[in-house]
């Protein structure tokens, strides 16, 4: 794999060492990598020096970075690689306005014009903003109807276009068009003061402040070459296992009131908010918000705060094992769970999918073990048992996650209080023409952040992914000749963000 | 006189009992719950608003609650509460009106799909289905009753010398009548296994699902309607589990609306205790109770 720069997780790199090839190489040198269990964590479009460059951050074992430079038009990578592709390079298109040619599903992904002024790829004016215009996939027969769900939802959650081509009630295809909370995200990282990324970093998506947050910092840090104290990382590291928690008991709870096994649906509800609350007593926000600023945390934990903690989970450790029971062992629920919305291991390992979903599917990749930061390298790694890719995996490896999380901070709060000093927000100086790229398993799986600075150091490109970006597909196949009606259980066992994905 | 009087209490007590459900359900949940009259609340609620209609919608779309409703509440004219002659009666009036019921049904979907959604219309398909295999489930029972009673009036099933009751000769027989029924009771008034009346996911639901277009005194007057056919399953299993005895109508009142309460209360535990079942498993499930009052009637042979 000759011209492939290997990496480590927040190794800042200087643009220059980053290997450049042409355009053939690279499609050679992809093709070779993705075939050897190769998997795409980050591929996108930059401008240097007038010129539009891809850049791919790339991972098996390891991870390795290489660009290459294209003009308006490069042949598509998805038409002869693979899946892996398909969704990176129509946010190429999109942003950049280049054109993946032969590209099999060339479609807008967030409706909004190119930054570069090039005529639209996907002939769109723009004038007016409605993310839903474009002609959906049809299915023509006597029998088949389509049902339009959304961008406007029943209930408070994001909004979002669910296309259902069905027969009846089945579901033939599930076409998802996103793009309603598009908020240009990337684009206000590189034009606003360093000291609001953090604080913007946080509303990428509500659920993952923590993780999304996290993958900034690092990346600040990184690049103006901070060393944050060993406390510190101890705090980061049990905030992002709350987040986790919290998150996965509430999907729990969401999934049994989903198939109206109302009980625990309201334990663990409760639960969600206990472990929020926690969080709260680490930095006084229920979602963690201001606790994790570049060079440390803004708080301070405490003996107290530990002792909180630690009373906490022992207190709520045996109430999350016995609601479980209760959810696992009722066989009207796992009627329901099992053999619902399958996902492959073959399917899944084309589409690249990451954290719950892909490891419910057989895929065994874990930020948190394959490239650890904070103090991820000294915890035992978890391994789920269940892979068969439905809506049972996806629900028992939230439930294995929580029980190995559990045990994590309660190590973590095992060892001597480690003194850590309060930072507060304050501006950097950026490593001058650098390029970093972090990943962390936030609770939905791998967030990653890849930050590119100018000759001043300021950051010229800002290129966020969210784990949603890599899932969101594996949803729609999850549903082809499932019912219509299972669709709000699957949905749900995936649980993916709305606004990640839109940015 | 008492009839009246009857028919009025049904009438006014009909929406406390889905809050019982609602306690019931609280209760397993471990929560408060809301309070026992919140269906009254809710209906002075709705009846205090506007109603909105959408601009695709013809006079079919308004008729859908009204005529609902009122089919319900035909079906209260004919029962005999607590053995109580009901205010009118006549041979094959059972028949008639489970397909008054089913005129209710038949213009909340043509209301449906009026409205040319495609939530609504796969509702209404889903409705029309299941209920096409609930309508044989109840038939069967009241071809039983008819072997053993001889007669096709609710006053002659539940009131009077001949009443069908657990206790009476055949009450065997009726245990397997009224778990069937408590099926079909759930089905046919959209309960968990096979509708969540708690749902706000709208491609899950059979029923809720068709009304969503319907606001303010529309929806109010569906909720009512709704109230009063799940009374009315309930009555009716109610009365096979104890005949009125010989004690007054004010004793028999009592024994009749205790043991509605029970059977709302065992509503409540069932819609605890067990999840929805698969939409492809509900067909299984209404012909199971269809089954079991069929494998009821089997067994007449033999008695006769």
């Amino acid at each position: 794999m000759g011209n492939l720069l290997q990496i480590k997780n927040g190794e800042v790199v200087e643009r220059q060492r980053i290997p450049q090839v042409d355009f053939a190489r690279f499609f050679r040198i992809m093709t070779d990598f993705v075939a050897n269990n190769g998997y795409i964590v980050q591929f996108f479009a930059y401008a240097e020096e007038g010129r539009t460059k891809l850049m791919a951050v790339v991972r098996n074992s390891n991870l390795f970075i290489i660009s290459t430079v294209v003009d308006s038009e490069f042949p598509s990578l998805t038409l002869t690689i693979g899946t892996k592709f398909h969704l990176f390079e129509r946010e190429i298109a999109e942003q950049y306005g280049i054109r993946p040619a032969g590209h099999p599903w060339l479609k807008m992904v967030r409706y909004h014009a190119n930054v570069t002024g090039k005529p639209d790829v996907f002939g769109n004016n723009y004038r007016v903003d409605i993310p839903g215009k474009y002609n959906y996939f049809q299915v023509q027969g006597e029998s088949i109807h389509e049902v339009a769900v959304g961008p406007v939802h029943a209930g408070i959650i994001e909004p979002g276009h669910f296309r259902f081509l069905c027969s009846g009630e089945e579901v033939l295809h599930l076409e998802i068009q996103l793009g309603y909370q598009h908020r240009g995200i990337e684009r206000m990282l590189t034009e606003v003061p360093q000291q609001r990324l953090p604080i913007l970093c946080e509303a990428i998506a509500g659920d993952t402040a923590i993780g999304h947050n996290l993958c900034c910092c690092q990346a600040i840090e990184a690049l103006a070459c901070i060393t944050i104290d060993r406390g510190a990382s101890t705090v980061r590291t049990i905030a992002l296992e709350l987040e986790r928690i919290a998150n996965h008991l509430g999907d729990l709870g969401a999934l049994s009131g989903d198939v109206a096994f109302h009980p625990p649906a309201a334990y663990f509800g409760r639960m969600r908010g206990e472990f929020l609350n926690l969080l709260l007593v680490l930095c006084g926000n229920r979602f963690g918000k201001s606790l994790i600023r570049p060079g440390g945390v803004s708080q301070v934990m405490t003996g107290e705060q530990r002792d909180i903690i630690k009373n906490k989970i022992k207190e709520l450790r045996p109430e999350i094992e016995h609601v479980c029971n209760l959810l696992f062992s009722a066989h009207t629920v796992l009627a329901r769970f099992e053999y619902t919305g399958t996902v492959g291991r073959k399917m899944a390992d084309e589409l690249g999918m990451v954290g719950y979903c892909g490891r419910a599917s057989g895929l065994e990749y874990d930020v948190r073990e394959f490239f650890p930061t904070e103090c991820y390298a000294d915890l035992p790694a978890n391994t789920n048992k269940v892979t068969n890719g439905d809506v049972y995996s996806r629900a028992m490896v939230r439930q294995e996650e929580i029980m190995h999380a559990l045990t994590l901070i309660e190590m973590l709060l095992a060892k001597e209080e480690e003194p850590h000093r309060r930072v507060s927000l304050a501006a950097h100086q950026l490593a001058p023409d650098s390029f970093v790229v972090t990943l962390n398993e936030g609770w939905r799986g791998e967030v990653s952040h890849c930050l590119l600075t100018d000759s001043e150091g300021k950051i010229a490109r800002y290129k966020v992914k969210d784990p949603s970006f890599h899932n969101w597909t594996g949803l729609a196949m999850a549903l082809r000749n499932q019912e219509i009606s299972d669709f709000p259980l699957c949905n749900k066992s995936f649980n993916l963000s709305y606004c990640g994905f839109d940015l | 006189m008492e009839s009246i009087i009857a028919l009025g209490i049904a009438l006014i007590s009909a929406p406390l009992f889905p809050g019982i459900i609602l306690k019931i359900k609280a209760l397993f949940a471990g929560k408060k719950g809301p309070p026992l009259l919140i269906k009254y609340y809710t209906l002075a609620k709705l009846l205090r608003k506007g109603s909105v209609y959408s601009t695709s919608t013809t006079f079919v779309f308004r008729m859908g609650p009204i005529v609902s409703c009122a089919a319900a509440v035909m079906v209260f004219l004919f029962f005999p509460f607590a053995g109580i002659p009901p205010l009118l009666s006549f041979h094959g009036d059972a028949v008639v009106l489970f397909y008054i019921l089913g005129i209710g049904r038949f213009f909340t979907m043509a209301a449906a799909l009026d409205t040319a959604s495609p939530f609504e219309g796969m509702g209404a398909a889903r409705e029309a289905f299941f209920a096409t295999l609930s309508e044989a489930a109840v038939f069967v029972v009241l071809i039983l009753f008819y072997r053993m009673n001889g007669s096709l009036s609710l006053a002659a099933y539940f009131s009077g010398p001949h009443a069908i009751s657990l206790a009476g000769p055949q009450g065997a027989l009726l245990l397997l009548v009224i778990v069937s029924l408590f099926m079909t009771l759930l089905a046919e008034n959209s309960r968990v296994p096979v509708d969540d009346p708690a749902t706000h996911l709208e491609l899950t639901m059979i029923h809720e699902v068709m009304i969503l277009d319907h606001s303010g005194p529309d929806l109010a007057l569906i909720e009512l309607g709704s109230f009063y056919k799940l009374f009315f399953y309930a009555a009716f299993i109610a009365c096979l589990i104890s005949s009125p005895i010989q004690a007054g109508p004010f004793a028999n009142t009592l024994l009749f609306y205790s043991l509605l309460t029970a059977v709302y209360v065992a509503i409540g535990i069932t819609e605890s205790i067990t999840a929805r079942l698969k939409m492809n498993l509900v067909p299984k499930y209404i012909l199971t109770s269809f089954a079991l009052s069929f494998f009821a009637i089997i067994l007449t042979m033999e008695i006769f």
